[in-house]
């Protein structure tokens, strides 16, 4: 173990050392999301992720903003476990009829002020599952949406950028 | 007693199915199929309804590994349960009366399965009609100073939901129930009629973490249907894209699994790696997850000479790095404390459910479809399944890094051996009836459909975790709770493609 921690100390952060060209956005990003999440949250966002139906590949790219190359909470933002610590419900899939009441149940559990992310192209009209029998069709549909990220699934840089725009419109 | 095989040659052959045997049978041939599972001759592969009233049923026997499927008219909306004798079979059962109202006779539990009471009608796959609410009963739990926590359907984590009922004596856990079917969308429903290219498309979409594997199955199954085979590249490009995504999955588990023992160090280090391989996919075929690159016929996009140096440079940069991680994890004793000897998972269970993936071959079942019954090119290539028997969380955590290590040979071995050619045929407007097996990084996905003109006339997909679910509730019993974490994500069934 002592190895590797000291590998890791002499080899910098990742999320600086690798200048890809599709990693060129995330420092503007980091930037721009610090100045907006300060002036209307203080420094953090606490979000809560709520799958409603997903196919569970939206789930891996949120997943993928905690790892070293995105690191989510350098800007404030960080996942956290009830809808009671969250200011941002971050919501996917089509809505499942056997999901709907749990997401109202978590959405009324969630204090106020709240917004209300839906993540990716099903969570938005249904995407491919509309007018299955057991699918409700969008998260706009139990519960008001302020912010639709598309993508099948959006990518952790897509991501990033919809919550930006979320601090911005919210801090109108 | 009739061997499968014989049961197989009493049968009414169904012509046009392909590539295995499929057979109208009788409720006695159906019954003596059902001991051939009970008394572990063969194993079950899938079981599932047709609108119309017919039950399907697919295994394989244990001795020569042929594949059959058969199937019973059931005109009086009833067929002799499996589950019955065979307890494996008695969720799909469930499941297949909640979809299709066809009722299994005998079934020791007949509690809905799916259908959690939220939908406008009851058998949606079948002769639909008005719901009727009934309470869902959990199993009783019987003795001294037991307390129930009940979990979800929302996790305290960014995953799937699922209730689970917990009965615990103490922190001992005495009983874990199982509720699933929260993410229910329908799929099969919406597959009826669809296009070969948005079949393809709801394939892909069963379960993301695993949609290389479903896309190849679908195709795989279509093309069986349509008597067709996709160029040699194509079925390199395809292995190349499913040892990728096995590669993501694998480290995002190692390191979730380290996690849930909180040892962040080893979360952090697979996360990098992961995040390199999403990112090889993003280079090489134009999507992270390689979401709707196959397609019945072939692959829709083609490997670069850029983009075979960039998985290279990826096969690299693992061998690089993983070893450490691999010391890391075999010498952090506090780590192993919480890994070793915790969830342990019976083999003989592991066997009679046909459990496939980590949780089998870390049981010592060493089942996996590349090899039987096999499909191109894994034939031609040289590789090994990993199998362990002590069945804990542990043996399912090396078993991954094993295979860590077989998929970046195989990937190396396809670089260096790509054929070249075309990358896609075009899929006929044909019909025809196809089954496929395909080996996801969690286990087998088995893919029946059938066309008609071109199009989806029926599609059922089954997950791998049909089978494992119901492990975990085993595999949990005597450990203490705040070790579930940690067996459920070593066994890392999906929500999504159970319920699809």
């Amino acid at each position: 173990m002592r190895r590797t921690l000291f590998e890791s100390l002499t080899r910098g952060p990742l999320t600086e050392t690798v200048p890809r060209p599709q990693d060129s956005g995330i420092a503007e990003l980091a930037a721009a999301v610090e100045r907006s999440a300060r002036r209307r949250l203080g420094r953090s966002l606490a979000i809560r992720q709520v799958d409603a139906g997903s196919c569970n590949g939206c789930e891996l790219e949120i997943h993928a903003l905690n790892n070293a190359f995105y690191d989510l909470e350098r800007f404030g933002l960080r996942f956290v476990a009830s809808p009671r610590h969250a200011d941002v419900l971050l919501v996917t899939g089509p809505v499942s009829k056997n999901m709907r009441e749990a997401l109202e149940r978590t959405y009324r559990a969630t204090p106020d002020p709240k917004w209300v992310v839906a993540v990716g192209d099903c969570a938005s009209d249904g995407g491919i599952f509309s007018g299955s029998y057991a699918v409700v069709g969008g998260v706009w549909q139990v519960v008001p949406v302020d912010l639709h990220i598309g993508g099948c699934p959006p990518s952790p840089n897509q991501l990033l950028q919809g919550l930006l725009a979320l601090l911005e419109a919210s801090a109108k | 007693m009739p061997s499968l095989q014989s049961i197989v040659t009493q049968g009414r052959a169904v012509e046009a199915h392909r590539p295995w045997p499929r057979v109208a049978v009788s409720p006695e041939l159906w019954t003596a199929a059902a001991n051939e599972l009970a008394e572990g001759r063969a194993t079950l592969l899938g079981l599932w309804g047709e609108a119309g009233c017919t039950v399907h049923m697919a295994l394989i026997g244990e001795d020569n590994h042929d594949i059959a499927v058969l199937s019973l008219a059931c005109p009086e909306l009833e067929f002799p349960s499996v589950g019955r004798r065979h307890a494996p079979a008695i969720r799909l059962e469930r499941a297949l009366h909640s979809l299709y109202g066809l009722r299994p006779i005998g079934i020791p539990d007949q509690r809905p399965w799916l259908d959690l009471g939220f939908w406008d009608r009851q058998f949606p796959l079948g002769a639909c009609s008005a719901p009727v609410p009934q309470p869902y009963l959990f199993l009783p739990v019987e003795g001294e100073n037991l307390h129930q926590i009940p979990v979800g359907p929302v996790h305290a984590g960014i995953i799937e939901p699922g209730h689970f009922r917990f009965t615990a004596s103490g922190e001992t856990v005495a009983r874990l129930e199982e509720r699933l079917g929260y993410v229910h969308k329908g799929i099969e429903s919406l597959m009826t009629g669809a296009t070969l290219e948005r079949g393809a498309r709801l394939a892909a979409r069963t379960s993301g973490d695993s949609t290389v594997a479903y896309g190849i199955a679908f195709a795989r199954a279509v093309e069986a249907a349509l008597k067709i085979d996709p160029p040699p590249r194509a079925h390199y490009l395809r292995a190349v894209m499913a040892e990728l995504e096995r590669l993501a999955n694998h480290f995002g588990d190692i390191g979730a699994i380290c996690n849930d023992a909180s040892f962040v160090l080893m979360y952090a280090h697979c996360g990098i790696l992961r995040e390199l391989v999403l990112r090889a996919g993003e280079t090489c075929f134009g999507h992270r997850l390689m979401m709707d690159r196959v397609i019945p016929g072939g692959v829709t996009t083609d490997l670069s000479s850029e983009g075979v140096t960039a998985l290279r440079d990826l096969t690299q940069q693992i061998r690089d790095r993983f070893p450490l991680l691999i010391e890391l994890y075999d010498n952090t004793a506090s780590l192993q404390d919480r890994t070793a000897a915790t969830g342990i998972l019976d083999g003989t269970l592991a066997r009679r459910f046909g459990a496939a993936g980590f949780v089998g071959r870390a049981s010592g079942r060493d089942f996996d479809a590349r090899k039987t019954p096999g499909y191109p090119p894994y034939s031609g290539l040289d590789f090994t399944v990993p199998v362990l028997t002590a069945g804990d969380v542990n043996a399912r955590v090396w078993i991954r890094i094993r295979e860590v290590e077989q998929s970046l040979a195989l990937i190396e071995q396809m670089l260096e051996h790509l054929p070249h050619g075309p990358i896609a045929i075009r899929a006929s407007d044909g019909s025809g009836e196809g089954l496929a097996l395909v080996e996801g990084f969690r286990g087998d996905v088995l893919v029946s459909l059938r066309l008609e003109a071109g199009h989806v006339a029926r599609c059922h997909l089954r997950d791998a975790s049909w089978f494992q679910w119901p492990l975990l509730e085993v595999a949990i019993e005597g450990n203490i709770v705040a070790d579930f974490p940690l067996c459920n994500k070593s066994f890392n069934c999906s929500y999504s493609g159970h319920d699809s």
